[in-house]
């Protein structure tokens, strides 16, 4: 197949397939093991410095944001990220710890553009940005959980987006017309943030997807933190609601709260002055630093920064939930 | 009637809902197509099926979202999905809109939201990126451009083209191997209604907003627009579509 067009943008994690495969034979166990832990230990066990390194959904939406402010407390440098991120990665951003990324959007949706994104990216502190579409990195996972190495679409044609991507353009063999071809994402680590688990990583959520099914099967080490810590016969009672399987897990952390200040559908609603407060304090390098200090680097874990967000403002996010009416 | 007083995000907010049409798909994405949709199902189109990105499809828009992943994308919805199926149903020609904006706009509707200033690395200015734009801009039937009017936004060139509209004119978008019979159909601007002319798929002027004069948005267009010889004057957003944006739609003034 001849190659059109290639994007000038570095494949910053290259996919092997059978190497994916072999890890996936040697170091994922079929046996039912007890995977509980601290997210003290799952971040040191797993993260790495240099690792790449993935989030899903994003910011403000069922995410690991208990796991993403850990990763900074252990002080880890030198990440390669991959993102559709709002406040998770704009930490990461801000603490100076991405190296390079491969980038859909990073933003702060209504409140617009992310300074911490601004200042490591237009200062050169992140050393290489290459570009993707939305669904082209969810499609890049999802060729890393087909198994292949790449993945065609009809997306990213004829764009800068596409120039500045490592994807590559080719005649269709069968139908003779142009179709990109997304290299196949293999995450190092990845973090995900689900509604219940069970202590063997048998994790269900409810609401959108986003890419968590995809992004499960595209991880060779995959930490999960969960609102809830179930029996397995909870899960055993609605295997139809399962979006990953314990053998695809490595560590299960019970995190209530742990997409906070971010929601978790039906459970708690978004906190929108603490969302606020990092848009604000984020404008400045100083603000942003004096925030990450006081949120993160000056409590120990997540339970000691529950308990300065305060039960009463909690109870209030659980008020404001979605109801299943 | 009497002239009501509204500000130009109330303007870009009507304009664009009036052109949601009822029992169609629509890609929304945050901010003014919110907003537009929300007012759309409360008027002319009841049965408009939102459709968010990350999974929610069919959402009754009760009450307004702020971000294209939160519960309210699948408030009563009829389906809570994710990306890829939401993506891949885009890529089978079942979406038939996609609401879109951007920094900047070129003649042939291509959009840049990635970067402003002539080095992709490191860039004058770091914007988010595509996120999901160009999948909207490449896979849904046709795109309506929602964008504020002025001559650093409506360029001869973008910076950056991060979302396809006509690419270079006639034919691109099938040459570079997007789907035929897609691209951009509106462009809504605080001061005009613009489309693109059939043959050479170059912008052009369809009505102007009230009080605007066609002098003005040629002033604030940075390339040559088409002007046909007549230009209608968009009607301004009345009484009703006030209220209802005002006491329903965004009540904590979040946008508005």
């Amino acid at each position: 197949m001849e190659v059109i067009e290639s994007g000038i943008g570095a494949l910053i994690q290259p996919p092997d397939m059978n190497a994916f495969r072999e890890w996936n034979r040697t170091q994922k166990s079929r046996r039912l093991v007890d995977k509980l832990m601290s997210e003290q230990e799952a971040i040191r066990r797993f993260v790495y410095d240099g690792c790449y390194i993935g989030t899903e959904l994003y910011g403000t939406v069922r995410c690991p944001m208990s796991l993403v402010r850990e990763v900074l407390r252990q002080g880890f440098k030198g990440l390669r990220v991959c993102g559709q991120g709002v406040t998770e990665l704009d930490l990461w951003l801000a603490a100076g710890v991405v190296k390079t990324l491969d980038i859909t959007y990073i933003g702060l949706e209504v409140y617009g553009t992310s300074s911490a994104l601004r200042r490591a990216v237009e200062s050169g502190q992140v050393e290489q940005v290459v570009e993707w579409s939305n669904a082209g990195l969810s499609w890049r996972f999802k060729a890393a959980a087909m198994g292949v190495p790449f993945i065609p679409v009809r997306s990213m044609l004829g764009t800068d987006t596409l120039k500045y991507s490592a994807a590559k353009v080719v005649k269709c063999p069968f139908t003779g017309e142009k179709v990109a071809l997304l290299p196949a994402l293999i995450l190092d680590v990845g973090l995900m943030h689900v509604h219940r688990a069970d202590r063997y990583g048998n994790c269900q959520v409810e609401g959108i997807t986003g890419f968590g099914f995809e992004f499960a099967r595209a991880c060779k080490r995959l930490i999960v933190s969960a609102e809830e810590i179930v029996p397995t016969d909870e899960i055993r009672k609605y295997p139809d609601r399962t979006l990953v399987p314990y053998y695809l897990v490595d560590a299960v952390v019970h995190a209530p709260f742990g997409s906070h200040p971010g929601e978790m559908a039906y459970v708690y609603c978004r906190d929108e002055p603490e969302i606020k407060a990092w848009v604000e304090a984020s404008k400045t390098e100083e603000g942003a630093r004096a925030y990450l200090q006081e949120w993160i680097y000056d409590l120990p874990d997540h339970q000691a920064y529950l308990e300065k967000v305060g039960r009463e403002r909690l109870e209030r996010l659980v008020a404001g939930r979605e109801r299943r009416e | 009637m009497s002239e009501l007083s509204y500000n130009p995000t109330e303007l870009l907010i009507c304009t664009a809902s009036r052109l949601m049409e009822d029992e169609t798909t629509a890609f929304i994405g945050t901010g003014i197509p919110m907003l537009a949709a929300a007012l759309a199902q409360r008027r002319q189109a009841p049965n408009l099926v939102p459709v968010f990105e990350f999974g929610g499809v069919g959402a009754i828009l009760e009450e307004l979202p702020i971000a294209v992943g939160e519960a309210r994308t699948f408030h009563k919805a009829l389906h809570a999905s994710g990306i890829c199926d939401i993506m891949e149903t885009a890529a089978r020609g079942f979406i038939d809109y996609g609401f879109l904006g951007g920094a900047q706009i070129d003649p042939y509707g291509n959009l840049n939201s990635t970067i402003i200033g002539p080095q992709h690395h490191p860039p004058k200015v770091r914007l988010p990126g595509s996120g999901g734009a160009n999948d909207v801009g490449s896979l849904c039937w046709r795109t309506i451009i929602i964008i504020r009017h002025s001559r650093r936004s409506f360029v001869e060139k973008c910076d950056f083209v991060t979302t396809p509209g006509y690419l270079t004119g006639p034919g691109a978008r099938e040459e570079a191997g997007l789907p035929p019979g897609t691209g951009p159909l509106y462009v809504v601007s605080t001061l005009a209604l613009l489309g693109f002319d059939e043959e050479s798929k170059r912008m052009k002027l369809l009505k102007t907003q009230p009080g605007v004069t066609v002098e003005q948005v040629i002033a604030e267009t940075g390339f040559e627009l088409i002007i046909p010889d007549r230009v209608g004057v968009n009607d301004p957003p009345d009484a009703e579509e006030l209220r209802i944006l005002r006491e329903e739609v965004d009540r904590q003034r979040l946008y508005i």
